[in-house]
């Protein structure tokens, strides 16, 4: 195929992409709410970006974060250092996860419900300190399900058998953790993994998974995300027990 | 038009901004503990500068074109005069709110299917399980699992019920079909709740809980504006468990109905 012909093929899947948020979108403000669409032009530009990012970052992706992520799992396999590899799926927890955008604004959202609730003092300089708090609380969390996911791809481990523990654990701390903090803590779940960390991670699981003799990338080599998202709900409603 | 523009070289900086502690962690990693040289770095540098550039534009188009439209109509749809009409706000019931179900199932439905991070995931799955598992297929079961949660979510916040009572059952529901489900697609499934909440569905989303939390008589925006976030990572574990599920029971129907005919002649 033409390299040129490749791009509007490229192009073409991403419109499709977004087509049904516009064909709602749409829906909703003409035929429901009977309005007309604001700003047009600003708008047609807008979804023109939108299209062009996405398509931009599926070249990125296959380019250089899948890339990365295996070549990194292989050479982690092959010099076979355990410790140096629980390291490195900590550090990339950890870090990916404590300047995530979402986590930032739901750990200031948390800060005002405490602030409001009574369970901290309501000034600006204590509900700083909590949002902060509440932030590492989900980046350490975050690093600590990696490590337990690349751990679990190691030993061959059913992913069942450890997320059955996480909800365990989710519901005992539900019935301790004060009202205020359990809707927080279960939205923290979602937040925490973003559109960097996501491609990294799968691709380092399934990296790893492949390079380790004996393990299934299918059955193993997924699941990394799973953790990343349980772990923070219950770090989180312990943290609300906790301060 | 021209501010876009401005606009866009920002968010790319910011974007840039939020990258530099993963680029560290694994160059750092890289040269500091594996000291191997990584084949065709230049790809791959190119490949972190598309992704820079591309969450750069996909970030800018979105708060542009999508998002204060999409918070808008969040807002108006849950606004007890667009919905109790010329009634009483107050005579409100569940049943009232049935442009709020509707929206909240599409926005959760084609906001899933524009995530970046579920694409990526479907390309993967795709990739490593030799074609068996589409791209499309996922995403669609994805999809839906997202819109049944969020639909659900704004139930809840409507009707004013704990939202773990929703989560645990939710829990004891997917475990009940792990033991059912193949092997192969569990730990995927697991997956699939975390990545489809992301970029694109979290601030329509939260719009539309937070509007609903504030607009519903007797609701408190900080209490119970949360939590759609949870079911929109529950519902999806279940729906993609549900498609590896039926997929499986049609293809073994199929054998048998094969294998029938063949005993036949």
């Amino acid at each position: 195929m033409n390299p040129l012909k490749a791009i509007w093929a490229a192009l073409f899947d991403s419109l499709r992409d977004l087509l049904p948020i516009i064909v709602v979108i749409a829906f909703f403000q003409l035929a429901v709410l009977q309005q007309p669409i604001p700003n047009f032009s600003e708008i047609t530009v807008g979804i023109l970006f939108v299209v062009i990012g996405l398509t931009l970052f599926v070249q990125g992706l296959n380019m250089g974060l899948f890339p990365i992520g295996e070549t990194m799992a292989y050479s982690f396999a092959s010099k076979g250092n355990l410790f140096w590899l629980l390291c490195f799926a900590f550090a990339l927890g950890f870090g990916t996860t404590i300047a995530e955008p979402a986590l930032i604004a739901v750990a200031e959202e948390a800060a005002l419900v405490a602030a409001t609730g009574g369970m901290i003092a309501n000034n600006e300089q204590s509900m700083e300190s909590y949002a902060q708090g509440l932030r590492y609380t989900v980046a350490v969390s975050v690093g600590i399900a990696i490590v337990i996911g690349v751990f679990r791809i190691i030993k061959g481990w059913p992913i069942q058998y450890l997320i059955v523990i996480g909800y365990i654990g989710v519901v005992i701390m539900t019935v301790f953790a004060p009202a205020e903090i359990i809707g927080i803590a279960y939205d923290s779940g979602g937040v925490t993994t973003s559109t960097i960390t996501v491609p990294l991670v799968t691709a380092l699981g399934v990296g790893l998974a492949s390079s380790i003799k004996g393990r299934n990338p299918m059955v193993d080599g997924f699941g990394l995300i799973a953790f990343a998202s349980l772990t923070p709900m219950i770090f989180v409603m312990g943290y609300g027990m906790l301060v | 038009m021209m501010h876009l523009f401005v606009d866009l070289v920002y968010v790319i900086i910011d974007t840039v901004w939020d990258v530099l502690p993963i680029v560290t962690i694994i160059f750092g990693f890289q040269f500091l503990i594996l000291r191997k040289p990584i084949p065709n770095l230049k790809r791959i540098i190119t490949g972190f500068v598309l992704v820079l550039l591309g969450l750069g534009f996909f970030l800018e188009g979105l708060q542009a074109a999508l998002f204060p439209l999409g918070r808008l109509m969040a807002y108006q749809l849950t606004d007890p005069s667009f919905i109790a009409g010329s009634d009483n706000v107050a005579a409100l019931r569940w049943w009232n709110y049935y442009w709020v179900y509707l929206f909240a199932f599409a926005i959760g439905f084609a906001t899933t299917i524009a995530e970046p991070s579920l694409l990526a995931v479907a390309i993967k799955a795709n990739q490593v399980s030799a074609g068996a598992i589409g791209t499309w297929g996922l995403r669609i079961a994805v999809a839906i699992g997202v819109a049944i949660g969020i639909a659900l979510g704004v139930f809840r916040i409507i009707t004013g019920t704990p939202l773990y009572w929703y989560i645990i059952s939710g829990y004891v529901f997917v475990l009940v079909q792990t033991l059912f489900a193949p092997r192969m697609i569990i730990a995927l499934a697991y997956d699939s709740g975390g990545v489809t909440t992301s970029t694109v569905t979290v601030p329509l989303v939260a719009a539309l809980g937070l509007g609903l939390a504030g607009t519903v008589p007797g609701r408190n925006p900080l209490l119970d504006g949360f939590g759609l976030i949870a079911f929109a990572s529950l519902f999806p574990i279940m729906s993609v468990l549900g498609y590896a599920q039926l997929s499986e029971w049609k293809n073994r129907r199929n054998t048998q109905s094969v294998t029938k005919e063949i005993s036949r002649e």
